[in-house]
């Protein structure tokens, strides 16, 4: 993983770049308001597989987008 | 063969039964750590350690070996203090050359910001019982003369805590001195064993099913790194937990020795002297969370870099090998240790990058936690349910945490 494609700016280095961590999605099955607050404030899905991410364009346009990543090859996939 | 492979050899492997007491997933330090502890202190031994690859293959052979307790939080300094008591006893308890070493530890501060926080962790150290003294230059430099004070021009050394328990000791002979002393009092450890999912009978976990088949279990651990939220997922439980890539390299041997472990928090790298003379340097983990395992040359780069302004000797080393480990980064930065909320399923997870120092007090307790039934005061601390309860116990007192 060496070059991330942002939105605006085209492929760019990886370093420019500032990782948000993983979308929080508190899955269906949890329906209580407080039990999903709290997934959704401390809980991960942590997939080995591909995962909805957010990235910061820190040294560039400075906007946040959602990229898709497989975590076990460390590759963006569409 | 060395002697130590040879006392192996007389071990006993086993073909899994269909059922044990309890199954402990995961043949790593923890993982055989409360299997031993369960078998010595409680004697139960009807348990099965189940491992994917081969023992001590995960984290417990890819740690950087530091054994200390200079944490920044009294419930972590006590949790840590008597890992680090535990580890000093542990040759004679297990009869096993564990090659534990005694060194201290050089924690430098380069910012007054830094300073700051070596002050208050001296105090809390002290207060928790734990020796750890505020060191000025002029000491650092007679502990350690290879230090460059003015760290390259670039990041001047302004003092220090000395952490004077902090300690090394080689991590495959734990895992061995641990699965020795189990095996040896009836614990089965299959190794080559992938476990692929767990036995539910309503919510309870009755046990877990391997590519070698089912086996049930009146108590089943996840001690597995790594792939934690994996097995979790297979008990319907979500954890605080991301998984990060920490990486590793060893130099060739520098023959003058390295006395103390040197570490930066400001510089986010630290530094110790293997048995065989190498110098062992270690990082921050990777920012983005990841299952793989790739090493990378931007790491050496930066990180060799930060460690020639230190300690320029390093410069005239070569880089022998580098390697990468996957941490369980729990949200709070504190290991998660006890019972889950899903019945028969206990956990030890969120090491994130002091595994290694916690593993004879993380068995221990997880043992007794296993035996009684109940948490020990120790670890009532870490439990998984302290985020409902809005009881974080956020401490980032690591080099590698920041």
């Amino acid at each position: 993983m060496l070059t991330i494609t942002c939105p605006n700016c085209g492929p760019r280095p990886v370093e420019e770049f500032r990782f948000g961590g993983e979308l929080p999605q508190p899955p269906a099955n949890i329906t209580g308001e407080f039990e999903r607050d709290l997934d959704r404030v401390w809980m991960f899905t942590n997939v080995d597989g591909v995962q909805v991410e957010r990235w910061f364009h820190e040294a560039g346009c400075h906007r946040w987008h959602t990229a898709r990543r497989d975590t076990s090859l460390d590759r963006f996939v569409d | 063969m060395n002697e130590f492979v040879e006392t192996l050899l007389e071990l006993t492997w086993h073909e899994p039964k269909s059922s044990y007491d309890v199954v402990i997933i995961g043949g790593g330090g923890h993982g055989l750590a409360t299997a031993y502890y369960l078998a010595t202190r409680h004697g139960i031994t009807n348990v099965a350690v189940i491992e994917a690859d081969y023992i001590g293959s995960g984290n417990s052979g890819r740690n950087t070996t530091i054994i200390r307790a200079n944490y920044g939080i009294p419930e972590s300094i006590r949790f840590y203090n008597h890992s680090v008591e535990l580890y000093r006893t542990l040759e004679d308890e297990t009869g096993c050359w564990i090659m534990h070493a005694n060194k201290g530890l050089i924690w430098m501060a380069h910012t007054e910001t830094g300073m700051r926080a070596e002050r208050s962790r001296v105090q809390l150290n002290n207060a928790c019982g734990v020796e750890t003294l505020l060191v000025d230059p002029m000491e650092i430099k007679r502990l350690c003369p290879q230090i460059d004070l003015s760290g390259g021009g670039r990041y001047p050394v302004l003092g220090a805590s000395y952490h004077v328990p902090g300690s090394t000791a080689r991590h495959d002979r734990v895992v061995w001195a641990y699965a020795q002393g189990a095996m040896q009092r009836g614990v089965h450890v299959l190794q080559g064993t992938r476990v692929t999912g767990l036995l539910r009978d309503g919510d309870r976990v009755v046990g877990v099913r391997t590519d070698r088949g089912d086996i049930s279990a009146g108590v089943v651990m996840s001690a597995v790194g790594g792939d934690v939220s994996t097995i979790a997922a297979h008990a319907g439980l979500r954890l605080p937990v991301r998984t990060h890539p920490l990486q590793a390299f060893v130099t060739n041997g520098y023959a003058q020795g390295l006395g103390p472990i040197v570490s930066s928090t400001d510089l986010l790298c630290y530094v110790s002297q293997t048995a065989r003379g190498q110098m062992l340097i270690g990082h921050e983990f990777e920012r983005e969370s990841s299952y793989s395992r790739q090493s990378s040359f931007q790491f050496l780069q930066s990180c060799s870099l930060k460690m020639a302004l230190l300690l320029p000797f390093v410069r005239n080393l070569k880089i022998l090998r580098q390697w990468t480990g996957r941490c369980d980064i729990s949200a709070d930065f504190s290991p998660i240790m006890g019972f889950t909320g899903v019945d028969g399923l206990v956990i030890t997870t969120g090491w994130g990058t002091w595994g290694f120092k916690g593993t004879p007090a993380g068995g221990e307790q997880m043992a007794e936690l296993i035996a009684t039934n109940r948490t020990p005061d120790l670890i009532a601390p870490f439990a998984l349910s302290r985020f409902a309860a809005d009881h974080a116990m956020a401490d980032q007192g690591s080099t590698g945490t920041r």
